[in-house]
């Protein structure tokens, strides 16, 4: 018999230590994963089952910047049989790197470019991991809080801030 | 389209292979938009699809951080330009979610009514378009023609045609003008017998028949797998749709089949929205018959204007609100949220965190395109042809707006 109600019990029983439950939001439940556990968990939660994730919905990078940890990774995941949602959280540092999950779902492959691209979080493992909305060679991650909203100054750029930043090896 | 280098020439037996690279887009009729393929080719058989994105590139969501609550409707407007009402109706349950509160019933029933307009005015496009992709031409004419109509009904409720902005966090702008109710009824009745039309001029032509069935054949696993959403992955046979599954505004109480199909071909992803506009028409019914008469914006003067607006006139605490409320914004409180709703492409997703002021602190749009768009990298679909990669394209229905952000 199909469950009625997701029970993360046995998940964190599982990862004991390593996984945590964050009851901050109330829309769905969320679990937070330190970066070197997150595949595995990924790869129990689509293939358990009772739990039965088979659908990641979305990617979410943020930044704290200045706090610590900087950034945050948030995916959004929908089991399509069970019809029930669950968020997981992936804190990470600066410079930020994280493993890629494309292996568990293939759709990840352009979100994790998105993350790639506007926050500069790199994913170890990404099949491609290229820049996707700005163009090869350009400087910097515009979704970061430090980046200014009207750019930097350049000839395309008149209006754009007048100061040149050293974006590192990044 | 002219562009074209050659990578690799191989002498076979029976002549000259030759490896090239070819652009299509970005500025092609057939990419729908400002999309760059890089094709690589041997001969006419497509060896690899490489879109190229970020042409519209407008930083949507870096704006979103520096704009008020109210100020990023119009922003939200311009994701899918082709259905503007849905995407104001997703970041506004976005935001009533954190804020705890819910539209009078009213105000959603114009809000479900508008959405599924818009549904029909995306999935006509779609409808025509595909079809003169792949040579029907007359089809888009006819399409056009009809989503006028549309056009007109959205101009009558919110004044423009296109990007309406009409949600409000809390409600919608304005009642229903007087007549409107028979408008989209009449509406209704004649585009009825208009959809019929569509399936005899397409659907038993051989020419299109030919173009778009097994093409493109995407399993249901690969479909999730691809996190295809809506009716591309209706198509695939995945019986999963958000207004049943998920229910939210006033979708609970409308009667409604959700259109599955099975070979997830082209033909099956464009039949599968053309039987959607029927159950669009049937929603929409439904609602101007259900419709009840009442508030159409919540009453709460630090979330939303005045109704009566004579108030502002008489009373000064009124007054005081609604110049705080224009000058700086409401306040959301400290929390996330992800709210999902079925837009006419898919799953539309809306991740909120607020810190508590004005501007949300990040607010990340989960755009259907963007993710449907990936399935033409992916080989597990039998796309042979130059000419299959077009028919799979437009049978996809990406709106670069939504996958540029």
């Amino acid at each position: 018999m199909a469950p009625t109600e997701l029970s993360l019990a046995p998940v964190l029983q599982l990862y004991e230590q390593r996984v945590g439950i964050d009851n901050t939001a109330a829309d769905m439940s969320c679990l937070k994963v330190p970066p070197d556990d997150l595949v595995e968990l990924c790869r129990h939660l689509r293939d358990d089952p009772l739990l039965n994730f088979d659908f990641l919905s979305d990617i979410c990078a943020v930044d704290f910047h200045p706090e610590a940890p900087r950034f945050l990774l948030v995916y959004h995941l929908f089991s399509i049989r069970h019809k029930w949602r669950l968020r997981l959280k992936c804190y990470l540092g600066d410079p930020a790197v994280a493993p890629t999950v494309t292996p568990v779902w293939t759709t990840a492959n352009w979100h994790e470019r998105e993350a790639f691209d506007m926050y500069g979080i790199k994913f170890d493992g990404h099949p491609d991991l290229r820049r996707i909305y700005m163009w090869d060679g350009f400087d910097g991650y515009p979704m970061r809080r430090d980046f200014p909203l009207r750019g930097y100054k350049d000839d395309y750029n008149p209006m754009g801030v007048d100061q040149p930043v050293d974006w590192g090896s990044g | 389209m002219t562009d074209v280098t050659v990578i690799n020439e191989v002498t076979t037996d029976t002549g000259l292979s030759r490896e090239v690279l070819m652009n299509l887009g970005p500025q092609h009729p057939s990419t729908h938009g400002v999309l760059r393929l890089l094709l690589q080719m041997d001969g006419e058989i497509i060896e690899r699809v490489e879109p190229h994105i970020g042409l519209l590139h407008r930083g949507t969501e870096k704006l979103f951080e520096s704009f008020t609550y109210t100020q990023i409707f119009p922003l939200t407007d311009r994701l899918d330009y082709l259905c503007p009402p849905s995407n104001n109706l997703g970041y506004a349950l976005a935001v009533e979610a954190l804020l705890g509160i819910k539209a009078p019933e009213r105000a959603q029933y114009i809000r479900v009514i508008m959405a599924e307009l818009s549904r029909i005015s995306g999935h006509l496009l779609i409808t025509g378009a595909l079809p003169m992709d792949v040579g029907a031409m007359t089809s888009l004419l006819y399409t056009m023609r009809d989503r006028e109509m549309v056009m007109d009904l959205m101009e009558m409720i919110s004044g423009v045609r296109m990007h309406t902005s009409f949600c409000r966090v809390g409600g919608v702008r304005e009642d229903l003008p007087e007549g409107c109710a028979a408008r989209i009824l009449e509406f209704c009745d004649i585009f009825a017998a208009r959809i019929s039309d569509y399936e005899t001029l397409l659907d038993n032509n051989r020419i299109f028949l030919a173009r778009v069935e097994n093409i493109g054949n995407i399993t249901g696993e690969d479909a999730i797998a691809l996190g295809l959403s809506g009716p591309n992955l209706r198509a695939s046979g995945v019986d999963w749709d958000i207004r049943r599954d998920e229910p939210y505004e006033i979708y609970d109480q409308l009667e409604f089949e959700v259109i599955t199909r099975d070979d997830g071909d082209c033909y099956d992803r464009w039949k599968c929205r053309v039987d959607e506009m029927r159950e669009s028409l049937r929603m929409i019914r439904q609602c101007v018959r259900q419709m009840p008469e009442g508030d159409i914006l919540i009453d709460d003067p630090k979330i939303a204007f005045p109704v009566d607006k004579d108030l502002l006139a008489h009373s000064m605490e009124t007054h005081i609100h609604h110049f705080e409320l224009a000058a700086y914004g409401f306040k959301v409180p400290k929390g996330e949220v992800y709210t999902a709703i079925e837009a006419p492409k898919g799953e539309l997703g809306y991740y909120l965190i607020s810190d508590g002021s004005e501007k949300p602190f990040r607010l990340k749009v989960r755009a259907p395109s963007f993710v449907n768009l990936q399935a033409l990298t992916e080989r597990t679909t039998n796309i042979k042809y130059l000419a299959d990669v077009i028919a799979m394209l437009g049978s996809l229905d990406p709106v670069m707006g939504e996958v540029d952000k």
